[in-house]
């Protein structure tokens, strides 16, 4: 017997025309690499909705960095069908929605709203490391929304997993049985039958008013080139049919229904989504921004009177510059966030000029994830080489008469007379085997981290809540973490307030002359070593020139560091003889060739990687090694 | 390991020059370079195209060498003259190594025969040999003289004892005075090289080094900064640890000591590495050295050995090619009548003006104002104010570095081309 429906039984779910009863909204929350992607390839597989010929390996994943790294971006909802016996032995079939959810601490946003869209969620651990911060963080998320959580620990074919030892730690936090915790492997496809049958038993059917208002709340839009923008939504009461007038509720603005359909996963038109069903919406429009993450929509003939809960907009919380390494970029920079943009909300930018780097933007981000990837975005899809400055957070500076400047660039922190400087702060959980407890309270304690509290998750694992500014953590901190820990620690973050402290701007000075891009905002405990640090790196970044280069740190006028690179004395060949003519041309070529990537300021010639360098962390490379 | 080959387009097999060679060639000197890729053992510094097996087989063997290398220079002749060169003697022969004195003074002059054969030599050639002072005696020396070797560059490199040591040169110091003597005996004009920048060599041991040099009496002097090179055994002593890189300040220091001793005694420089005392009114530069720096016409024959010919003018065109590299590949080549070339560069105006500006900024005559762009021009006139450009020398319409610009010759070089 196969679980796909039979004939008659896929008549009864099909779309607009699904009973809730039959209805099934369930996501997968899991940390990047516990497997999620490949168990939605094989559930693809099973419910028969891909050939598993056209299988490519994670389906869902569709943009090349996703695939690449490993992780999933932006959230997307399939369709399928799936039987199950009812309690009377009858076979049943059921539409299963599995919406995927973005598996990252800079999304919790985008992952609030695929979670409030879905009655169960999934949680997916890989049984050969456990659970990570974020996922706790997510699942806490689930319990809140009162989901139906269905543990399954993934990967138990792997010789390293220890299904004993993680099935607890799930039980203790999901409050279950470790029996009662499933083992899958999504590479095999072992348990995974089990799993949607579970899914199909766990998850309650959604409950909405069919002859309400339409609500549907939008849980993902995404940009595609050929059909504009496409939208996500999950319909609660109501329903909304092809071709008919729709209105977001945030900003009243109102669209025609160019098309309705399901993605099973490639889209399929229907004659509408009713309550509880989960489908996009195609309205024509171009710009992600016209169909807000969270937002409700409603008919336009029979609006809803309020809006479905929930909904903010996004909002930047780290800043830095984006400059392109070859000034001439410039044009090709700005089309390309223009075309980013398109496809990501959460996007803000705006031109700024550094005296050092030429002309560039100000980016806003969510965090650290989603700077990464739009930089990585914009290099790969764009062909750009680029130079990102070192993120920084929004400072508030209140004057001594009072005025307030909001700080998202060191170069516009004021001088003069300053009251009080706050800076944003985050709860930080963190989960690492106890034997790196001190590790980490002595890396969180070096960034000026307050310690709430700790829990052990299991004997050797514990979960560590820190109150930290935010500015600590946007630079190297996951770096410094993973190092620590061996790669063993998982962080999650959220922003809740802010605070004053004592900050400061230090600014270094090439030759006497400040480089902007260089200064920085800093607590005045760190800024002596802060200093001592650039000025160090920086001496050995830069050649030594025809001339005596001082580099200094300062705060205002007080110099806190200096160094000094010492002029050139002697770059000539001794020989140049016959054999050594070519040799010697090319080596000038390659150098006039070098002298182009120079930013020269004031009279010192600075390599573009001294800027690159400098403004990276020494561990940048394990950032990119997933853990 | 020796420094890879350039890259480049192929040669035809018979060696065959582009037309256009000949484009002033009657203005051009012709001079011949003789590479002889052997040592007694390999210094860990160098990283020249030499070889210490006396035994390579296939006519690349020490003892069959010059019977190859005079095949070299028939299709050398043959070349030349297809391509319409006009006929030239030659006026400056060197022969290089590796240690041509490892071959006997005979292989030498049956080599210089051969050149004499081909092309035929001015009255006043200028024949140089470089020679190990380990492996000449007064009877080879005046052997060389007899067959018309006109001077000899002894690798003397240092006079302390230690600072050879590190280097692996195997001479005594103490035999220099005595190999200079016998070869100023036998009629030849004599230089020594030296080596400064040693690691562990202090500033001391480099001025008894340049001091021991002028009380032979030479004419001619060669300082060279040890540059190591990549792939060298004392690479790999300085990846280890186990020796400490000279720093370029240290280097410095010791130019400008051995160019003021040097000065002191006679000795003017006239190129960046090399200082010659004038006699009689000439200075005892090395003619056939000049030669490279002022871009005239010369054939490499040997293993790894590049030529150039044509001009660098602004809009004529100069060709260079080197042989390949391996002494058995090359003596393969030859023995089936083909050009031992292994590939060859056409410069085009930008690479042939940067060639003729980093040539001659070496140089003490320097280069000519007038074959700089107006921007390089300007460049000069900063780099007068930097101390590194020589301001009388620009009056007369002259680019001579300052021995402050010597030094840093690259810097000058980069900002005085396009």
């Amino acid at each position: 017997m196969t679980p796909i429906p039979s004939e008659a039984n896929l008549a009864r779910i099909q779309p607009a025309a699904t009973a809730p009863e039959l209805l099934r909204n369930f996501s997968i929350i899991a940390h990047i690499d516990h497997g999620k992607s490949t168990l939605a390839d094989r559930m693809l597989q099973m419910t028969g909705v891909v050939d598993p010929r056209a299988m490519r390996a994670q389906y869902l994943d569709r943009m090349d960095i996703e695939r690449e790294r490993g992780i999933t971006i932006k959230s997307q909802a399939v369709r399928m069908p799936w039987e199950v016996d009812d309690e009377n032995g009858v076979p049943t079939g059921y539409a299963l929605n599995m919406i995927d959810t973005p598996g990252h601490v800079d999304f919790t946003y985008e992952v609030s709203r695929s979670l409030a869209a879905c009655e169960s969620a999934v949680l997916l651990v890989d049984a050969a490391q456990g659970i990570e911060a974020q996922t706790l963080a997510n699942l806490y998320l689930a319990m809140e929304n009162d989901m139906a959580i269905i543990p399954a620990l993934n990967k138990i074919d792997l010789p390293a997993a220890q299904p004993e030892k993680y099935a607890e730690e799930l039980a203790n936090l999901v409050g279950c049985e470790p029996e009662e915790i499933l083992l899958i492997s999504g590479k095999t496809g072992m348990g995974v039958p089990e799993l949607l049958d579970r899914i199909v038993l766990k998850t309650p059917p959604p409950t909405g008013d069919p002859d309400a208002p339409a609500r549907a709340m939008i849980f993902d839009s995404v940009y595609d080139t050929y059909r504009g923008v496409v939208t996500y939504v999950r319909v609660v009461d109501g329903n909304l049919t092809p071709r008919e007038k729709i209105v977001m509720m945030s900003t009243r603005a109102t669209h025609d229904l160019l098309e309705i359909g399901v993605s099973s996963p490639e889209p399929i038109p229907t004659k509408g989504l009713g309550v509880g069903e989960v489908g996009y919406l195609i309205t024509g429009v171009k710009d992600v921004r016209q169909s807000k993450v969270g937002d409700t929509v409603t008919n336009f003939a029979k609006p809803a009177d309020e809006a479905l809960g929930g909904y903010s907009d996004p909002k930047p919380m780290v800043f830095s510059g984006l400059y392109p390494v070859d000034g001439s970029d410039y044009p090709i920079l700005r089309d390309a966030l223009d075309r980013l943009k398109l496809n990501d909300a959460a996007l803000i930018y705006e031109p700024e000029t550094s005296v050092a780097l030429g002309f560039g933007f100000r980016v806003g981000y969510l965090g650290l994830l989603h700077l990464e990837i739009v930089r990585e975005r914009l290099e790969r899809e764009f062909n750009l080489d680029l130079i990102s400055t070192a993120p920084n957070v929004i400072y508030e500076v209140t004057m001594d008469d009072k005025s307030i400047v909001t700080v998202t660039n060191p170069s516009e922190f004021p001088g003069g007379k300053i009251g009080e400087v706050r800076e944003p702060i985050v709860k930080a959980t963190i989960i690492a085997p106890s034997e790196f407890i001190g590790a980490v309270m002595e890396l969180c304690q070096g960034r000026r981290g307050e310690l709430q509290g700790m829990d052990y998750l299991s004997a050797d694992r514990v979960e560590m809540r820190y109150i930290l500014p935010l500015a600590e953590i946007v630079f190297d901190f996951f770096d410094h973490l993973k190092s620590r820990t061996r790669g063993y620690a998982s962080l999650d973050y959220d922003v809740i307030g802010e605070q004053a402290a004592a900050l400061v701007k230090v600014d270094i000075l090439l030759q006497g002359e400040q480089v902007d891009a260089f200064s920085a905002i800093v607590h005045k405990d760190n800024a002596y070593s802060y200093g001592l640090m650039m000025v160090g790196k920086l001496k050995n970044l830069i050649n030594r020139q025809q001339f005596e280069v001082p580099i200094q740190a300062a705060i205002g006028a007080r110099v806190i560091a200096r160094e000094t690179i010492r002029a050139i004395r002697k770059d000539v060949l001794a020989k140049c003889y016959g054999g050594d003519i070519s040799r010697k041309r090319k080596l000038l070529e390659k150098q006039k060739e070098g002298k182009k990537r120079m930013k020269t300021i004031g009279t010192v010639e600075v390599p573009k990687e001294a800027f690159i360098s400098a403004l990276t962390s020494d561990q940048t490379e394990t950032r990119d090694k997933k853990k | 390991m020796t420094p890879a080959l350039p890259d480049g387009e192929p040669v035809p097999d018979d060696g065959s020059l582009p037309a256009w060679v000949t484009s002033g060639a009657d203005d051009r000197a012709f001079g011949v370079y003789l590479h002889v890729p052997f040592c007694t053992v390999r210094c860990g510094y160098c990283d020249f195209n030499t070889y210490t097996a006396s035994e390579l087989g296939g006519g690349a063997s020490q003892h069959a060498y010059a019977t190859t290398a005079l095949a070299e220079i028939a299709l050398a002749r043959r070349a030349m003259d297809r391509a319409g060169l006009p006929p030239r003697t030659v006026s400056t022969v060197f022969v290089g190594g590796g240690t041509p004195t490892l071959l006997p003074a005979g292989d030498l002059a049956r080599m210089l025969d051969g050149v004499r054969d081909a092309w035929g030599l001015d009255p006043d050639a200028e024949v140089t040999t470089e020679a190990n002072p380990d492996s000449v005696t007064p009877e080879s020396l005046a052997l060389l003289a007899d067959a018309g070797f006109t001077r000899v560059s002894f690798g003397m490199q240092s006079a302390v004892p230690r600072v050879l040591a590190t280097l692996e040169r195997t001479h005594d110091p103490r035999r220099i005075p005595d190999v200079v003597r016998w070869a100023r005996d036998a009629g030849l004009e004599v230089s020594l090289d030296l080596i400064y920048g040693t690691p562990g060599e202090t500033i001391e041991d480099w001025r008894t080094s340049v001091e021991s040099a002028l009380a032979t009496g030479v004419d001619h002097v060669s300082a060279y900064a040890l540059v190591v090179e990549p792939g060298t055994k004392m690479a790999a002593q300085v990846r280890r640890g186990e020796i400490a890189l000279p720093s370029e300040d240290d280097q410095a220091e010791k130019y400008e000591l051995a160019d003021d001793l040097l000065t002191a005694a006679g000795l003017d420089w006239y190129e960046v590495s090399n200082w010659a005392r004038t006699v009689d009114g000439v200075q005892r530069a090395c003619r056939h050295n000049l030669a490279y720096w002022r871009g005239e016409d010369w054939w490499g024959v040997g293993p790894g050995a590049h030529s150039y010919m044509g001009s660098n003018e602004p809009g004529t065109r100069g060709v260079r090619w080197w042989n390949v590299k391996h002494p058995l590949r090359y003596a393969a080549r030859l023995a089936e009548g083909l050009s031992p070339a292994a590939g060859r560069e056409i410069l085009d105006d930008a690479s042939a003006q940067l060639e003729t500006v980093m040539l001659g900024a070496r140089l003490r005559e320097g280069l000519d104002l007038a074959l700089l762009s107006t921007r390089a021009r300007r460049a000069v006139a900063g780099h007068i104010a930097t101390g590194l450009v020589d301001g009388r020398a620009v009056l007369n319409g002259r680019v001579v570095l300052t021995r402050t610009g010597r030094l840093l010759a690259d810097t000058v070089v980069r900002d005085l081309t396009d």
